[in-house]
This record gives C-alpha cells, sequence and structure tokens, in this order.
C-alpha cells in the first residue's frame, strides 16, 4: 500500500490548468492547494468563489464547464467548521478540479454559483438543507430531502445518528 | 421556518391557470416523484419537482459504519444498478488506501457492471414504453431481465441487493457453470434487443409520441448538470468508461452511442444502442477472462478465506480485527465517478484515519437530470411529461438516498 505523499507547494502545482488560471487572475484567492492521490484540490477564499468558478468555466484553454457535484463536509468541533465541496469537470479535456471554500461555524454563508451553472441548484439546496448553511444569490433555497417544518440540519456532526427523539 | 408553508407549491400566475399535483404516487413517475405543473388547458406553463419522499439518511448512517459495513447501503441507493454503486463505492475506498486489484477481479466487476447496466436499461425501456402506451414491450423486457437476475443470484446469492464486490476485490468465486451461463445469454440477447427495437423504432405511434418532444439542447444539458444518455442525447460525446477509465475499462472496446437531436427519442436510441455495447463488453469479458486471485494481497483490509482462518493463526487474528475493529484508512479525500446507467455517479469519501468513514458522498445522476425536466416540459403538452419523465430514467432512492 504505497501512497505517494500529498503534494501542497503551489511552485509544483502551477502547471495544473485551473491553478494557472486563478494565478494569473488574482494568486490572493488561492488559500491553499493540495495534490493528493491524483487529485488536485484548491481552496478558495470565500468571497471569491463565484468569480473563481465563473472564470474556471470560460477558461479558453480549460474549460470547467460541467458541475459534477456541490457537497459540504462538518469538521465540528474544529473551526472552521465547515468545507463547501465543488467537484468541476472539464468535459472537453477530461480534466476534474476540487474546489473548497471553508466556513466559520456561526451563520455560515457564501455566494451562490447557480448563475454560473444552473445545475447547482439542487447541490446548493440539498447542502442548504443538510448542513444549514446559506447561499446568497440562490434562486429557490428551500428544503430538498428533509420536510419543510424539520428542525435542524441532519448531516451537522452535532446531529445524533438516531435524530432527535 | 414558520414562515414557509409546509409543501412547497406553485402560485397560479395568471386567472386562466390551473395547479396540478402529479404524484408522488402516480404510476408515471417512477416511485414518489411529485411534480407540480402549472397549466393552461393541457399546456405546461411552470413545473417544479419536488423529492424527498423516499430520504432515509443514508449519508448520516454511512457515518456510523466500517468501510465494510457500507457496501451493503450502497445497493440501496440505487436498486437497479446495485452493483454500480458497489463499485464506485469501492473504488473510492480502494484509491484511499492505495490498494491494486488483481486482473480477474477487475474483470469480473466490469462483466457484472455491464450485465448490471443491460438489467438497469430494460427496466428502463420496459417501464417507459408502458408509459406512453406500448405494453408490450415490457414483458419482452422483463423475460430477459429476469435471466440477469438470475445470473445476479448464481454469483451473490441476490436478486436485487448483491452487495457482490467488497473492498479489494469480490466476495466470491462465481460458481462453475457461471461463465457458460453468461456466454448463453450474451449469445442471445443481441437478437432480443432487434426483437424490442422492431416493436418500437419504427412504429410510427411510438414516433409520434417521442420524436420532437422534450428537446433540449447541449447547452442546457451541459448547464444543468445532466449526464449519461440525457446528456449524450442531446450531442455531447462523453462517456467516463472511455475517457476517464476505471477498474480495467481501458482493456475494452466499444462505441460511445450519442445522436444529436436531443429528444425523447434520441434518448431512446443512445440507451438501445448502449444495450447492444455492454453486451459486447460482457462478450470481451468473457473472452478475456484472466486468471488469478479474486481478491487484494492485503490481510489487513480482506477477510482472509474460510479454510485459512481455520488453519492459520494470523489469518484468524485478521478476520477477527477487520470484524470487530474495521480496518483504519488513510487520511484523505477521494471522489470516484464511474459511469452509471443514469450517468455520473460519483463517491465523494472522506476519512479521518479512523475505521469508519468520515463523510460518504453520493453524487446522484438522477437529481442533476431530473433538473432538466422544467426545460424540457415547459411550454408543451401535459401528456410529453410522463414521456420526459420516463426518459431521463429516474431512480427516485438514488435521488432521494
Amino acid at each position: 500500500m504505497a501512497l505517494a505523499p500529498p503534494i501542497t507547494d503551489i511552485e509544483q502545482l502551477k502547471a495544473h490548468p485551473a491553478i494557472a488560471r486563478l494565478l494569473a487572475w488574482n494568486p490572493a484567492v488561492i488559500e491553499a492547494v493540495k495534490f493528493d492521490r491524483d487529485e488536485m484540490t484548491i481552496a478558495v477564499e470565500r468571497s471569491a468563489i463565484r468569480e473563481a468558478c465563473a472564470l474556471l468555466r470560460d477558461d479558453v484553454n480549460c474549460p470547467f464547464n460541467y458541475i459534477s457535484d456541490v457537497t459540504c463536509v462538518d469538521w465540528y468541533p474544529s473551526e472552521p467548521r465547515f468545507e463547501v465541496i465543488y467537484h468541476l469537470l472539464s468535459i472537453p479535456n477530461k480534466e476534474r478540479v476540487r474546489l473548497k471554500v471553508r466556513l466559520q461555524g456561526d451563520s455560515p454563508a457564501l455566494e451562490s454559483v447557480t448563475s454560473v451553472w444552473p445545475g447547482a441548484n439542487y447541490f446548493e439546496r440539498e447542502v442548504f438543507d443538510l448542513f444549514g448553511i446559506r447561499f446568497s444569490g440562490h434562486p429557490y433555497l428551500r428544503r430538498i430531502q428533509m420536510p419543510e417544518n424539520w428542525e435542524g440540519h441532519p448531516l451537522r456532526k452535532d446531529y445524533p445518528v438516531e435524530g432527535y427523539r | 421556518m414558520a414562515h414557509l408553508s409546509p409543501t412547497p407549491t406553485l402560485e397560479p400566475g395568471q386567472d386562466r391557470t390551473m395547479i396540478l399535483n402529479m404524484g408522488p404516487q402516480h404510476p408515471s413517475t417512477h416511485g414518489v416523484l411529485r411534480v407540480i405543473l402549472e397549466i393552461d388547458g393541457e399546456n405546461v406553463v411552470r413545473m417544479m419537482p419536488d423529492v424527498g419522499f423516499l430520504h432515509t439518511g443514508i449519508e448520516k448512517t454511512c457515518e456510523a459504519k466500517f468501510y465494510q459495513q457500507v457496501v451493503p447501503l450502497t445497493d440501496r441507493i440505487d436498486y437497479l444498478c446495485p452493483m454500480t454503486n458497489n463499485l464506485c463505492y469501492v473504488l473510492a475506498v480502494e484509491k484511499l488506501l492505495g490498494l491494486e486489484i488483481p486482473p480477474k477481479a477487475q474483470w469480473l466487476r466490469v462483466l457484472m457492471n455491464e450485465l448490471t447496466r443491460i438489467n438497469s436499461h430494460l427496466v428502463w425501456l420496459g417501464t417507459h414504453a408502458m408509459d406512453i402506451g406500448a405494453l408490450t414491450v415490457f414483458l419482452y423486457c422483463f423475460r430477459e431481465r429476469e435471466e440477469v437476475l438470475r445470473l445476479f443470484e448464481a454469483v451473490s446469492g441476490q436478486r436485487m441487493m448483491t452487495s457482490y464486490f467488497r473492498i479489494g476485490g469480490i466476495a466470491l468465486e462465481p460458481p462453475l457453470d457461471f461463465f457458460d451461463r453468461v456466454r448463453k445469454f450474451a449469445d442471445g440477447f443481441l437478437a432480443k434487443v432487434d426483437e424490442y427495437e422492431n416493436l418500437l423504432t419504427n412504429n410510427p405511434i411510438w414516433a409520434m409520441r417521442t420524436k420532437g418532444v422534450a428537446v433540449i439542447t447541449a447547452e442546457d444539458a451541459v448547464a444543468l448538470g445532466a449526464s449519461g444518455p440525457t446528456l449524450r442525447g442531446s450531442g455531447v460525446d462523453i462517456d467516463l468508461r472511455r475517457d476517464m477509465p476505471y477498474s480495467g475499462y481501458e482493456n475494452f472496446k466499444f462505441k460511445v452511442p450519442t445522436r444529436s437531436e436531443g429528444d425523447v427519442y434520441a434518448r431512446y436510441l443512445c440507451r438501445v444502442d448502449e444495450l447492444r455495447e455492454s453486451n459486447s463488453i460482457v462478450q470481451q469479458a468473457l473472452d478475456g477472462m484472466p486468471e488469478g486471485p479474486i481478491k487484494a494481497d492485503a490481510p489487513k483490509v480482506v477477510l482472509p478465506d474460510r479454510e485459512k482462518m481455520k488453519t492459520q493463526m494470523e489469518a484468524l487474528i485478521h478476520h477477527f480485527k477487520i470484524i470487530t475493529e474495521g480496518f483504519a484508512v488513510p487520511a484523505g479525500e477521494v471522489y470516484q465517478a464511474v459511469e452509471s446507467p443514469r450517468g455520473e455517479m460519483g463517491y465523494y469519501v472522506v476519512s479521518d484515519g479512523g475505521p469508519k468513514p468520515y463523510r460518504v458522498h453520493m453524487r446522484s445522476a438522477c437529481l442533476a437530470n431530473m433538473q432538466t425536466l422544467p426545460k424540457m416540459c415547459e411550454g408543451r403538452l401535459l401528456a410529453d411529461v410522463v414521456a420526459a419523465i420516463g426518459s431521463i430514467d429516474i431512480v427516485l432512492g438514488e435521488i432521494d438516498r
């Protein structure tokens, strides 16, 4: 079981099309990068996520034109508590990249990417429903899996597996 | 939440329109999909799918299980393609572990996955045709599906919830006559596909109900996150099996059927052609099936053989440890996507270094595909809604999880 150690040095990774594009735009938005198990992860500054997504989608050389997935991980009780994860795919180049936004635990909110990919709509609703993260600019931010009058957000780590009885 | 009404609804926009609820018990919604429609006579003005009736919290349950205990849960997400879900999950965990899988296990996985695709597409074809009014096709499709389910039962003991794959390989050697039975099925299957096509492809009623109906353009389909035959029916040529191969798919030769029309008929033709391609992959897998072990050589992850467990001390200890404590997976995160019969099925697994997954997220192809429905149906007739829902092949278990 030989796992290569992850690469976190941005100098070694700047050839990747997504990192190159973001560096050319504004290096300050990249908080961290990681290349682990053949997958590229870029941690993006919270306020820049929508613009970063729009840039990557419209990149000439490697357009990440497809949103595979939006999800979230709760690192309770450590802070920043939430990581919102975006999996992007470039259909012409067959390239994937993972964007990550870290959020503090008290009233987590960030900008919606539905204006970039309308397909993010249901995924963001699901993250809102199950984690309680608010997406500003989302056209219809309501619960999707749980009933509308449900209390709490079930996929948070401080929510018991059996639910509240 | 108090300001929200307990169930979502559409407000009527104009005096002449009315709100119609379709489902969640409507038979043509393939499970428990509720569709809220604003209609003006027979025309659909607005449409809003409402899901969540089957939500069982599988993602939450996974966090409380050992890695190997999650495999049976993955079957239950999408009951029409259990092996595809098994495969996607075990590939993700194997990537986290850095495990090498022996070739025979990989080929068996491909073989079982293509049989699963045939099974799933047959259910789709039968029910989709039945929705539109061609009742006969259903009986023909389920005749062959029954044979595939018998094959599943032969290898795994289960017809639908197979749980046949394990982290590091597969559960059991297939029974002795298994490959002969698969060969017999595969040899006769192409003629059966022709039979279905005889009933539908040139049938004028079928053409009227499907051609030019529920059209979606390639740009819209990509922007809305559609995948699989829903995307290929609009002319976007992507298939993860060919473009980002996994589990040894690079060793197989197959065509990826695409159509440019983007209507129900195009999606139908794509899937029927996929039946033939899947059958060809099954035959290639049978022809080239390598010899060798079916489990990776990783005693701390893969359960030992029964015989070894009873004769060797280490094997017994490993068995006991894996069952009672699970196995630790190095910290990290992976996203593994496979081409399920419905599109891009993805598993995002996060490990914190312990024996239980910290987070398992399933990227549901149907959930994304369903976002195309309003685009397909708005401005068209109410009867076309049924055709559109059938044509994107949704499984509500996967959407709601």
